[in-house]
């Protein structure tokens, strides 16, 4: 079983974080926080062997391993990924080498604590993207929101207990539901929770679909989230450490997306098809009015918390653009760009804002101006990720939106206006912003004593710029390993099951 | 009765565990207060012998002796070693806690192990007689250990409380039993069983029957609407006593309810199965409604108890041997968290200081973050979120109603844990997100820590590697049932 890469990336992190755990308190916290890189950087390192030994002409799942677990109760222990949710196990390894980094001197309570609950999340995440069996799944799923609950709720802001409560109740009602309705396949597919046996029934009932989508609805919604289940994000980035936050946009919300294409839509598709114009319709909500909510923010770690709810817009906007029974290729892969794109951006601005409050120790816009004038290396830094949220062309955030704007097109005018103005929007508020805390004199005395990075928040603002960079001018390498998933997705899609 | 007949092996662990005892009770007059320590041993020997005279006489089929009022199956074994663990961990941790308060006394041992003999009577019963024999060798026992602490209002309250509302649920189960044998001439199970499937016997003198044996069972088991007397006693009880009451005795009734309500009543599947359901469905939720709303975390854990009740009844509503085998795993798992729930609020009371309400929690993860850990992990459990074990007993009683097409049912469960997620959230922000407030150092004995760790460490071990349990469960149940 340790041979399998798929089982060892989710069980590297798990016992490094369980070792960080076991150095006990703050006495040994220099050697926790080694300790967790060095955990870290080796979950890093066995992850990619999936990208680069990732077979792009082979349909299907890959590196799979399938194991008895719980058989009485017939759960097994089935791993395998395809081109969609290898790339997330890859950025998800990644994102968790930049928190542990992003976290290193900042964390001062507890920093063993903070850098194990990261790295077992992190393998959870992990599990969660490759497990092919539903309920192994749905142990991920739940199991990660236990890290997050202590993250958020030991080292977060002045409101930390409300959102932490918030954040584990909502992502609990809808993912229970869920469990329910895998139950319930699980006699139809013949007692099996094999999540491929649930894709290849033949035949579901419209009402038993739409029930079904609900469930997944619910569960998978609130985790992207879509409007209107979307409140608990802006409390739980808002009160979170940069880390958390992070974490939590560059991946989690992610998991959201994913749990539509690998279950509601193939499970289910009659249902999807009939409700894709509502989806669509919140989506669109997401994106404009989303949008505008953002414009208004004073606070910078709730402005790109919205940001972030209206740029998952685009990504369930391209998951249920329909031409008959057909999903469109252009948004669904637009919509993936988009996820992994996300992930670079939202996890390079909530680190800047995390840089400048560990300075400041504020988040609001008006306690800064003309950081630039101190911090010019940081500033030029933040323009790039700034734009890249923004849209602008050779980053990583336009190749997506374009993607599906493009999609969006051939299947109605409208809804791709619609959607094209987030282009606006997102430049109004983020640029906006950027203009108001970077540029100008030097609002006050905080600012005045600003010092530029160090080498240890310049290597994680590089990192990250470099992988926003590489994407939006080679999107190809990425593209081409998800290519035959999303076509045999599409086709799969595209057949009744009524 | 036909001598040769006589079969006493399959009751070999009770009577040892019977002579054993007297013994301990005679010996306890001759030892000093000082020397109280010898008990304590014995008893936890007596244990320790009684398991392995159970594990070694084990059978993979039933044995039925002393004219069918003894029966001794794989169930009943299974539950019965389990008994013995839990009563021995129950032992080791109340010993200082027992200590602290004047109770080390030989009668704590003796009347615990008198419990414990009354609920494998109860366990391995096959006749109503001897039914109700353990159960009220079980409850008298647990009565007067609550009354230990003769000085103390609020124990003596609550065993006052316990005694006659146990009283009053015996009554409705004898009258129930009383009906049941007007209409089938007599208290044997596997004759009623008989009677009631070949339709002999009399089908309104049974229903009202049953309606007074579940009223009855629904009392012991403390579901809703028979569950006034648990918040009650469990507060009042001194938390020892409150361990023992929630532990093992759940085994015991879980089995009892099994024996009458499907070994005996089997037949009467479809009318017992209704009433279970209201049951359930308003354990479920006055449980964990009533349960956000305390604040002492003994009543709080009484009113998660009423929920968890509601819960394994799911399992014997889907009246498929899969959903017995599921409800017998909540209750094995039930009781493995509640050891280590209360393992550590009795670790964190000393004399002088009680450990129950959620302010005295504050902070425990600055106090000492491994037994944090333990109480986060036992709490998660009870929430029933994975990977932890109770994730897992949720799940195969939800598998198990949805078998039958109770969809409805399911989501109810699902909606009732996720209301019981907030309060047990909540008593985790206050030793995680809490400022430290009471910074007394913890003392515990060296041997209770290491059990309470491995008690605590195992509900994570049994949320990654269940199957093994799981597996017996599912088979002991199998083996069973079938052979009757």
């Amino acid at each position: 079983m340790f041979s399998n890469p798929l089982s060892l990336v989710i069980w590297t992190p798990i016992v490094a974080g369980l070792l960080v755990l076991a150095t006990g308190g703050d006495q040994r916290a220099t050697l926790a926080r080694w300790l967790a890189l060095a955990g870290a950087l080796a979950g890093f390192l066995v992850s990619l062997p999936l990208f680069t030994q990732f077979n792009n002409l082979h349909g299907g799942m890959q590196f799979v391993e399938n194991l008895p677990w719980i058989e009485s109760l017939g759960i097994r222990y089935h791993l395998g990924v395809d081109g969609i949710s290898m790339l997330f196990i890859v950025l998800n390894s990644f994102t968790t080498l930049m928190v542990v980094l992003a976290g290193w001197e900042v964390i001062q309570k507890r920093a063993g604590h903070y850098m194990a609950a990261f790295l077992i999340m992190s393998g959870l995440i992990n599990g969660a993207f490759a497990a092919l069996d539903a309920i192994l799944f749905y142990v991920f799923f739940e199991g990660m929101l236990i890290p997050m609950y202590l993250i958020i709720g030991i080292w977060g802001g002045p409101r930390r207990v409300y959102a932490s409560v918030k954040f584990f109740l909502y992502t609990l009602l809808g993912s229970l539901l869920m469990l329910v309705a895998f139950i319930y396949l699980y006699f139809q597919a013949g007692k099996t929770f094999e999540i491929e046996a649930f894709q290849a029934l033949a035949k579901i009932p419209r009402d038993v679909q739409l029930l079904l989508f609900v469930a997944f609805f619910l569960s998978f919604a609130v985790k992207v989230p879509m409007w209107p289940v979307h409140t608990w994000l802006p409390d739980a980035h808002v009160e979170a450490p940069t880390g958390g936050s992070m974490v939590l946009a560059a991946i989690t919300l992610k998991i959201g997306a994913y749990g539509f294409l690998r279950f509601a839509l193939p499970i289910v598709p009659d249902a999807a098809l009939e409700v894709a114009p509502l989806m669509v319709g919140l989506s669109l909500v997401a994106v404009v009015y989303i949008g505008l909510v953002a414009l208004v923010q004073t606070d910078m770690k709730k402005l790109v918390a919205y940001s972030s709810i209206s740029h998952m817009g685009f990504v369930t906007l391209g998951m249920f653009l329909f031409t008959g029974s057909q999903m469109n290729v252009w948004a669904l892969e637009g919509a993936l760009v988009q996820m992994v794109s996300h992930g670079f951006i939202s996890a390079g601005m909530f680190f800047c804002i995390g840089v400048m409050y560990d300075r400041v120790h504020s988040r609001n816009i008006a306690d800064y101006g003309g950081v630039a004038n101190k911090m010019p290396i940081f500033a030029a830094f933040m323009m790039l990720f700034a734009m890249s949220n923004s849209g602008l062309p050779a980053t990583s955030g336009f190749v997506g939106e374009f993607m599906v704007i493009m999609g969006a097109v051939q299947v109605n005018f409208w809804v791709a206006a619609l959607a094209a103005t987030t282009l606006i929007f997102g430049a109004a508020y983020t640029l906006w912003m950027y203009k108001r805390v970077i540029f100008g004199d030097v609002g006050n005395d905080h600012v005045e004593h600003m010092q530029d990075v160090n080498k240890r928040e310049f290597l994680v603002l590089a990192i990250l710029a470099l992988a926003v960079l590489g994407m939006g001018l080679y999107p190809q390498l990425f593209v081409e390993k998800m290519h035959l998933s999303v076509n045999d997705l599409i086709a799969h899609v595209a057949q009744s099951k009524l | 009765m036909n001598w040769a007949d006589l079969n006493l092996m399959p009751a070999l662990p009770e009577m040892f565990l019977l002579g054993a005892l007297l013994v301990i009770l005679m010996l306890d007059l001759f030892i000093s207060d000082a020397k109280r320590g010898i008990t304590y041993g014995l008893s936890l020997v007596t244990l320790a012998v009684a398991a392995f005279l159970q594990v070694s006489t084990f059978e993979t089929f039933s044995t039925i002796t002393l004219s069918g009022l003894f029966v001794d199956d794989p169930m009943a074994d299974i539950v019965k070693v389990a008994m013995y663990g839990v009563t021995a961990t129950v032992l080791v941790y109340t010993r200082q806690y027992v200590k602290d308060r004047g109770l080390f006394k030989g009668e704590y041992y003796t009347l615990a192990l008198f419990a414990l003999l009354g609920m494998n009577l109860m366990v391995s019963a096959g006749n109503f007689i001897s039914l109700y024999m353990g159960l009220e060798l079980l409850s008298l026992s647990l009565c007067s250990l609550i009354a230990l602490q003769r000085d103390s209002v609020k124990a003596t309250e609550a065993a006052m409380k316990y005694f006659v509302l146990s009283a009053l649920a015996s009554g409705l189960l004898l009258y129930g039993m009383s009906m049941v044998y007007g209409a089938t001439g007599t208290l044997d199970l596997p004759t009623v069983a008989k009677a009631v499937a070949g339709g002999s016997a009399n089908t309104t003198l049974m229903v009202f029957g049953l309606v007074f044996i579940v009223a009855g069972l629904a009392f012991k088991l403390g579901a809703v609407p028979f569950h006034m007397w648990v918040p009650d006693v469990y507060q009042g009880s001194p938390t020892a006593l409150t361990l023992m009451i929630g532990a093992a005795p759940k085994l015991a009734a879980f089995v009892f309810v099994i024996r009458i309500l499907v070994q005996g009543l089997g037949a009467m599947v479809a009318d017992w199965q209704g009433m279970l359901i209201i049951i359930a469905v308003l354990s479920m939720a006055i449980g964990n409604i009533t349960a956000i709303a305390q604040t002492n975390i003994k009543r709080m854990l009484a009113y998660s108890t009423i929920s968890h009740m509601g819960f394994l009844l799911l399992g014997l509503i889907a009246g498929t041997p899969e959903g017995y085998a599921s409800a017998l795993f909540y209750a094995v798992v039930y009781v493995l968290t509640t050891l280590v729930g209360f393992g550590i609020l009795l670790g964190l009371s000393r004399a002088g200081f009680e450990c129950e309400t959620l302010d005295d929690l504050k902070g425990l993860n600055g106090r000492n973050s491994w037994y944090a850990l333990l109480m986060l992990l036992a709490l998660f459990s009870m929430a029933g979120i994975p990977p932890l074990a109770g994730f897992y007993a949720k799940f195969a009683v939800i598998q198990a109603i949805v078998n039958i097409n109770l969809v409805w049912l399911a989501v109810v469960a699902v909606i009732m844990s996720l209301i019981g997620a907030f309060y047990y959230l909540r008593a985790v922000k206050v030793m995680y997100f809490d400022e430290v407030q009471d910074n007394s150092p913890i003392t515990m004995p060296v041997d209770m820590k290491l059990i309470l760790s491995v008690n605590g460490v195992a509900l994570l071990v049994l949320g990654v590697v269940p199957e093994r349990l799981v597996a017996m469960c599912v088979e002991a149940m199998q083996l069973s049932l079938h052979s009757l």
